[in-house]
């Protein structure tokens, strides 16, 4: 299984890449959304993939080892949230850009770097 | 409980929602942003005594004992960084009344402004890493709306580089944090620095610590991952430009300090040589690149760039008097390009324009905005007894007796270089007589008062550079000796 993941965080990343060097805004937005999911899945499986043990503790018992850890489903809970907001916010940067520029190439915004 | 460290990240908050309740009120929130402003720069300043007399505060959020909690921790380095957050954020504060104009106001300048101080002041104040991100995400969204605000096509052009670089840099800083995760169990800074130092996967430590160089680096604008900067940071008005020139790039310094101080301390030689090779290298392309310019703006954007690499020499040499040099650096650097980007803003009111050829004959026409300006580009070019002086004194010393004459020879040089961008703007702002007539535009008072302070503050370091110094060097030798900060955090030595 961890194996598998490797596999899918490692094209998550490439794909946000290519598409990131492309030279469209929206396939821009759309590489920066696949870098944050691969990031998500990597904090998920960096701590351990386990199946069917909850990190439930049964009144009066003591932790058992070997439960799934709690905490990086409550950072990747936050990470989303954040990523959703920033998501949200590029793609309305990317509709007031192509009406401002009129154009999605960003090889022709170069104006701010002469 | 040390209530009061969390009030840097109050006032800024309840200024920022109360200003929401009066939405389109734009003196309502004018006023809530500037005594907002105020305050934390009272704030800090209670901070930085309180640590100074009864050493580093503690605060465990919500009551959950560290390392399961999030610990709000102050040292002296945090004191200083939350000081100067209020000092700018006030200069920008009251700068803004007569720069920003009507509409951008009304569309949420000042709170946005106070969003984004809370941001910085979160970044510095919190020991947890992953708290660290989010705290840079406030930062960073407040920025890029603040950056955008108006929606002039040259900001969009510049916004768009701003927001993709920063986002790519926060993608891997989590990526990051997952991993340390992974690797020691514990995101709290202190607890990471206790089993990170008796970790015995040295490899795997450094390979991390380079993941959080990358995305620290990409934020601090270092060399060769400064691009964003000089594309951004002169498009926006000059009030917004001057809060994100003096504060954020500082807050990567910052981290890139914090982290290379406290964690990640394992392989000094490698990762701290590599720091300082990249010190050497961000001070040469950004003085070189500021050369090139003929805008006012771009060349002070440039010469942040340059800026930096001083500030991480510090970190590189990794000596209490060589982190010294660097927290002074900080101080000066801080003050000193805000007031630049502030008179840039004056000079631009003038004369109508940011192009260098467009301008001319200010030192007839206003002999007081001439003065102003040399205060501060002489104290960025190092000539004494202004502050800049100081902190590339302290820095060169520190590299003289580390042996590291190259760096040496490049601060030096550097400086020179400064000093002739900065003649560059006098001859071609000053000097040479006007190339087209400009009526006798009034600059309004809000406009000159903060960089008169700025200015004068630069004096005062100057001076004053004792009791600064002092300051600097017991805030080194608390960063190069954790043993305080760590059981500050987690209550029992280790």
């Amino acid at each position: 299984m961890i194996y598998l993941l490797a596999v899918v965080i490692g094209g998550l990343y490439s794909a946000g890449f290519y598409m990131m060097a492309r030279r469209s805004l929206l396939k821009l937005v759309i590489g920066l959304a696949l870098l944050s999911h691969a990031t998500n899945l990597l904090i998920f499986t960096v701590s351990g993939v386990s199946r069917g043990r909850p990190p439930l503790i049964p009144d009066g018992q003591a932790l058992a080892g070997g439960v799934s850890d709690p905490l990086p489903q409550a950072l990747i809970l936050t990470a989303l949230v954040i990523s959703f907001g920033i998501l949200a916010f590029a793609l309305a940067l990317v509709l007031r850009t192509n009406e401002s520029v009129g154009t999605d190439d960003l090889d022709e915004m170069r104006t701010t770097e002469q | 409980m040390n209530g009061f460290v969390v009030l840097p990240l109050l006032i800024p908050l309840v200024s920022a929602a109360s200003s929401i309740l009066f939405w389109r009120r734009r003196m309502i929130q004018r006023w809530l942003g500037l005594s907002s402003s105020f305050l934390l720069l009272g704030s800090g300043l209670l901070l930085l005594y309180t640590i100074r007399e009864h050493g580093i505060q503690a605060m465990q959020v919500g009551g959950w004992p560290a390392p399961f909690g999030i610990t709000l921790v102050a040292d002296l380095f945090t004191g200083i960084m939350v000081t100067l957050a209020g000092l700018i954020g006030s200069a920008v504060a009251v700068y803004s009344v007569a720069n920003i104009d009507a509409r951008r106001e009304t569309f949420g300048f000042h709170p946005l402004l106070q969003v984004l101080l809370m941001g910085v002041s979160g970044a510095f104040l919190t020991g947890d890493i992953f708290n660290l991100y989010v705290w840079f995400e406030v930062m960073l969204i407040a920025s890029f709306v603040l950056l955008g605000l108006g929606g002039e096509r040259k900001q969009l052009e510049g916004g768009f580089k701003y927001v993709t670089l920063n986002l790519v840099s926060s993608a891997l800083f989590l990526a990051g944090v997952g991993l340390l995760y992974g690797a020691a169990g514990t995101l709290n800074m202190a607890d990471l620095a206790v089993k990170l130092r008796n970790a015995n996967e040295p490899a795997l430590v450094t390979a991390l610590a380079m993941i959080f160089l990358t995305a620290f680096g990409i934020k601090a604008a270092v060399f060769p991952l400064f691009f964003w900067l000089p594309a951004s940071y002169h498009t926006p008005p000059v009030a917004i430009s001057a809060v994100f020139a003096g504060l954020l790039t500082k807050v990567g310094v910052y981290a890139i300090i914090r982290v290379f101080t406290l964690v990640f301390v394992q392989d000094v030689a490698y990762t701290h040589g590599l720091i300082l090779g990249i010190s050497a290298l961000t001070m040469i392309t950004g003085v070189l690149g500021a050369a090139a310019q003929n805008d006012f703006r771009r060349i002070l954007s440039f010469h942040i760039v340059s800026q930096i690499g001083y500030m991480t020499m510090g970190l590189g040499l990794y000596t209490s008097i060589a982190l010294a040099g660097s927290v002074f650096y900080i101080v000066h650097h801080i003050i000193v390009k805000t007031n630049l980007f502030l008179i840039s803003g004056i000079v631009e009111r003038r004369t109508g324009s940011f192009q260098l050829k467009q301008m001319g004959g200010l030192y007839h026409a206003s002999p007081l905005l001439a003065l102003l300006f040399l205060i501060p580009a002489f104290s960025l070019a190092g000539i004494p007894p202004l502050s800049g002086f100081f902190a590339k004194f302290i820095l060169i010393r520190a590299g003289l007796e580390n042996e590291e004459y190259a760096i040496v020879a490049v601060a030096l040089m550097v400086g020179l270089l400064t000093l002739f961008s900065m003649t560059k703007i006098w001859a071609e702002a000053f000097w040479k007589p006007a190339p087209n007539e400009f009526g006798p535009r009034p600059v309004h008072r809000t406009m000159w008062a903060p960089a008169v302070a700025l200015a004068v503050l630069t004096i005062c370091i100057g001076f004053g550079a004792g009791p600064v110094y002092e300051l600097s060097e017991q805030t080194a030798r608390q960063l190069m000796d954790p043993t305080a900060y760590i059981q500050a955090v987690l209550g029992v030595s280790r």
